[in-house]
């Protein structure tokens, strides 16, 4: 994972007041990234550890605290106008279910003591398959998380050894129904495609799969691979052929299929949800360019039109947290007409689309008559992707911002 | 001369002075060598030797001005300079081009000369340009110098190649000076030699002045400087001078001669080298073989030999940062000033946007014009596949000249007319066979084969000009391992059966990639470019089928398969800054895509797809 560029952030971490404006009024979710893994996974380009041991402030044991010395800043930070309530929490990774539930659950604490939670909030936290069992879903539940977001990726064993992952082909699947007993409405399964070896009906049983878990959310990721990571190394080498973009699109095809045939329905590009409450708040908070703070090391926040990141390693992270300094690294004050870009960037990617207002109409005429943009949609005055649109999404988007 | 050297240097140059030396005084020679045969760094021991520049001011090529003649250890324009020799005489040493796309210039060259040092490399013997100019040079009676440089090589055989250099000339090997122009070792005596062989200037110094130019550049301080050779009369400073062929009138600013830098005179004499200044700025006002006389009594017949610089390749130049087309412009209106040979006009490209179609004298000359815009005047430039220019005969008895494919004539052709020239090859024997395949390949007929020694042949062949412009000169050197060498001269016209191909891309004409070839290779050229298109214009969201045709005949396509997926799959960890650079980055790229019809072609693309077929150029810079 490689940050941006961008302009320092100053040591008290302190927003400009263009951006505190109005935030008080806006929603809020707040990130928490959790950077460990008991093993790192050959595809895998996220700002994860497998020591357990990072130095001070940078342990699992020592970890919970160093978030929540974040959090104080993040409350110092938008003192004058702090958001009225949190209303999504996600706790991702790395692998979050590695620290103690106590933990997490003195985080969540933290975010509710700092800000307030919202009544209906979202508290969703990523787990991998076989880090959770009966009791430790029941204890998260408990802690006040709402959402369980599984890594499942394949139902293919063959498949999940090219992953690097070491859950079995039916754990995740089991423990989506774990998750639900422990009193989970929401529980998602992710799924990866386009893995070298991956055959079309891989991925037809892993959709399968996914469905009769009885989950609410599937997302389906098509596989990068990321220089750096192991699995580059091994596609340079030769000893993996490079996912294929053609098969790419046969399997996301593939996906909308099962999925909708089962009752889902796509709301953003790589995500399909069985009914509107379904649909992950937290990640329609950030295609819809809402406002929220990333705690952890590498973690991105935005509020009110300015982005900034963290430090990367989780013992500088600590380290600037103990010494009373903020752990941003760099941050960019987006221009009015960044932030436009963006709207469209992020809002052509869901399903609810972006307002045809304001957009081009030259090249809103072609993408519609090339069959990427929905017609009825732009009927009723949204620029919506066609399932071709979908596969082609940044194509149309770069077509209605350079004309 | 023992006696002369104790008199006072003063008193030795008076007898020499520019303006009042005897014609029975002077030499006036030229050296005809091959591009890296030493003959600039000879010019500097020349200059040394004879004093006119010091040892301390001496430089590397001295004589050569322009960046890239010293870089490329070629010499584009002439010059002259002035040197005094042991007190009793003045050698005018006229430094020649080396390259066959300037031989109207060596010619004039050789027209001011009463003699020739022939120089070669003793390790690589002569070559065909070399030769070429030898032979123009016998032509015009001219007494030849032969003289075997380099001699200091290990890998020298001045044994061998005075052998064949008799051979060539009829003379005996032992008539061949050996010199080193990097030790000095036989620079002397070759200077003496010249004064002992050069017959000195015959002219009427009674009759109206009459000067021949043989070369004219443009100085950003000076205007434009002409370099001539006085036949007959005198020139004086603040007369008023004319051009026989333009009946210019231009005042007379300054006379005066080249030792090594212009230098004032009195005037110039009978058989005197020497440059003129009036202030005018385009060498157009100047050019190469006109003459000059004096408008107070004016000769009225003119030297002989004068032609107008007629352009025999073509190729588009375009910017390709579009917003640098008035650059461009004004870069080629200032290269104009000193390159009488260079035509250009604006041309509109669908594919490339606005440029110029330009003419040259050859390849190499539009390379030098291209590597000058570009260096010169921080240009980044995009030239089409150089073409030669063609007659067009349609059947309502119309003609056209056409000197860009895509303006080639939409009715029913009758005839086709191309430039024919006389190719002469020296080679190896060895590779003889390799020489006669290409110059086969390429529709050349064979005139005639001779052995200028054991183990060198000389082949003669008339071949289409666009044949050897198209990659010609690459392919001989990579057939040969490098030891063929090339000439070629104007040699009229012929009627050929040659077809216009264009490149469509979804049904539409990419102008930039018209190519005017030979029916029977009009298959070959079009597969090949459909080929590499194909592999160089990214998969767009569509299907882009690219097809070469004859007319409304499609004789090879191609398929650029409908992109299907193009969106990445999320955002890591909410960096969105990241995704958004990402677009950022596209936009700009999307603004350098040139729209062809709907499809967007990078302009690497084209560039690559054009230098492909471009490589002819490549090879005629140094070493060539």
């Amino acid at each position: 994972m490689r940050l941006p560029e961008g302009e320092p952030v100053p040591d008290d971490g302190a927003l400009p007041a263009v951006a505190r404006a109005g935030a008080g009024a806006r929603g809020f979710g707040i990130y928490v990234h959790v950077p460990f893994c008991a093993s790192r996974c050959g595809y895998c380009d996220f700002n994860t550890y497998t020591a357990a041991e990072l130095g001070p402030g940078a342990a699992v044991g020592s970890y919970a605290d160093t978030v929540l010395a974040e959090l104080a800043l993040a409350r110092q930070v938008l003192d004058d106008r702090p958001p009225a309530r949190v209303d999504t929490v996600f706790v991702g990774g790395g692998t979050p279910t590695l620290l103690p539930t106590d933990d997490l659950a003195r985080i969540l604490d933290g975010i509710d003591t700092t800000f307030g939670l919202a009544a209906d909030a979202e508290v969703t936290t990523e787990a991998n398959p076989e880090s959770v069992d009966p009791a430790s879903l029941k204890a998260l539940r408990a802690a006040g998380f709402t959402r369980v977001s599984l890594g499942m990726q394949s139902a293919a064993p063959h498949v999940l050894a090219v992953l690097d992952r070491r859950h079995t082909a039916g754990r995740a699947a089991a423990a989506a129904g774990e998750a639900r007993e422990a009193g989970f409405d929401h529980v998602n399964l992710d799924l990866i495609y386009g893995t070298p070896g991956e055959t079309a009906d891989d991925f037809a049983a892993s959709l399968a799969a996914a469905v009769d878990a009885g989950v609410d959310h599937v997302s389906a990721y098509a596989l990068i691979v990321e220089d750096g990571t192991a699995m580059a190394a091994r596609v340079r080498r030769g000893e993996l052929p490079a996912p294929d973009d053609d098969v790419a699109a046969a399997r996301y095809l593939a996906a909308e299929a099962a999925l909708s045939a089962a009752g889902f329905g796509w709301y953003e590009v790589s995500n399909w949800a069985r009914s509107t409450a379904g649909r992950c708040r937290h990640n329609l908070l950030y295609w819809r360019g809402g406002d929220w703070w990333g705690l952890g090391p590498g973690a991105h926040s935005h509020v009110g039109g300015v982005r900034w990141w963290n430090v990367k390693h989780p013992a500088t992270y600590a380290a600037r947290l103990a010494a009373g300094v903020s752990p941003g690294l760099g941050r960019e004050m987006l221009t009015a007409s960044q932030r436009r870009d963006e709207e469209i960037m992020l809002g052509i990617r869901l399903a609810e689309g972006v307002p045809v207002a304001g957009l081009p109409s030259g090249p809103v005429d072609r993408l519609l008559a090339d069959g990427l943009l929905d017609r009825s949609a732009y009927e009723r005055g949204r620029v919506v992707l066609t399932l071709r649109g979908r596969l082609l999404g940044d194509a149309v988007t770069r077509t209605l911002l350079t004309e | 001369m023992p006696a002369i050297a104790d008199e006072p240097r003063a008193a030795r140059e008076g007898a020499v002075d520019p303006g009042a030396t005897d014609p029975t005084q002077i030499r006036n020679f030229c050296i005809i060598a091959h591009i890296d045969h030493g003959k600039s760094t000879l010019a500097d021991r020349m200059l040394q030797l004879t004093g006119v520049v010091e040892a301390r001011r001496m430089r590397d090529q001295y004589l050569d001005r322009m960046d890239i003649e010293r870089e490329r250890g070629i010499t584009i324009k002439s010059q002259a300079v002035r040197m005094p020799w042991r007190g009793t005489h003045v050698l005018n040493m006229i430094d020649t081009p080396g390259h066959v796309d300037f031989t109207y210039e060596v010619s004039r060259s050789l027209a001011a000369c009463e003699g020739a040092v022939l120089l070669v490399d003793a390790a690589q013997g002569i070559e065909a340009q070399t030769m070429a100019n030898l032979y123009l040079a016998m032509e015009n009676d001219l007494p030849i110098i032969p003289v075997l440089n380099k001699i200091d090589l290990p890998a020298a055989q001045p044994d061998k190649y005075a052998e064949e250099l008799a051979h060539l000339m009829g003379i005996d090997p032992s008539d061949c000076l050996r010199v080193s122009g990097k030790t000095g070792a036989g620079v002397e005596p070759l200077l003496d030699e010249i004064v002992r062989r050069v017959p000195a200037p015959v002219g009427d110094a009674e009759a109206p002045a009459r000067a021949m130019i043989f070369d004219s550049i443009y100085d950003v301080y000076r205007g434009v400087v002409t370099y001539v050779r006085v036949v007959d009369g005198r020139i004086e400073p603040r007369e008023h001078i004319r051009m026989l062929s333009t009946r210019a009138t231009h005042e007379l600013l300054e006379i005066g001669v080249i030792s090594p830098e212009p230098t004032p005179s009195p005037g110039l004499g009978v058989g005197e080298v020497g440059y003129l200044m009036t202030g005018v700025k385009d060498v157009r006002q100047s050019r190469v073989g006109d003459t000059v006389t004096i408008s107070s009594r004016p000769a009225t017949e003119a030297l002989p030999g004068y032609q107008d610089p007629k352009p025999m390749v073509y190729s588009g130049l375009f910017p390709i940062d579009g917003s640098d087309y008035p650059a461009l412009r004004d870069a080629l209106d200032r290269l104009k000033l000193n390159d009488a040979a260079l035509v250009y006009e604006p041309e509109t490209s669908t594919a490339l946007g606005f440029g110029f179609r330009c003419g040259f004298l050859g390849l190499l000359h539009l390379e030098i014009v291209r590597e000058r815009l570009e260096r010169e005047f921080d240009l980044d430039l995009i030239s089409t596949a150089p073409n030669v220019v063609y007659r067009v005969q349609l059947d309502d008895g119309s003609e056209h000249e056409v000197t860009n494919p895509s303006e080639y004539p939409t009715g029913k052709v009758a005839a086709v007319y191309e430039p024919v020239v006389k190719a002469t090859v020296l080679t190896p024997s060895d590779h003889v066979g390799a020489v006669m395949d290409i110059c086969q390949s390429r529709r050349g007929s064979l005139l005639g084969m001779d052995y200028l020694s054991a183990d060198r042949v000389e082949l003669r062949y008339t071949m289409p000009l666009a044949e050897i412009i198209y990659d010609f000169f690459d392919q001989l050197k990579s057939r040969t391992r490098g030891y063929a060498s090339l000439d070629y001269e104007p040699s009229g016209e012929q009627a050929a059966d040659l077809v216009k191909v264009d490149i469509l891309l979804q049904g539409e004409v990419v102008d930039a990639f018209s190519a005017i070839v030979h029916r029977d290779k009009s298959h070959k050229y079009g597969v090949s470019i459909a080929e590499k298109l194909r592999q160089l214009i990214p998969r767009q969201h569509f299907e882009v089928p690219i097809q070469a045709a004859v007319g409304n005949r499609v004789i090879a396509r191609e398929n650029i398969r409908a992109i299907r997926k193009d969106v990445l799959a999320k955002c890591y960890g909410g960096d969105i800054t990241r995704k958004r650079k990402l677009l950022e980055r596209q936009k700009e790229g999307k603004k350098r895509m040139k729209m062809v019809g709907r499809v967007e072609v990078p302009q690497e693309a084209f560039i690559a797809a054009l230098s492909a077929s471009d490589t002819a150029s490549k090879g005629s810079g140094k070493k060539a």
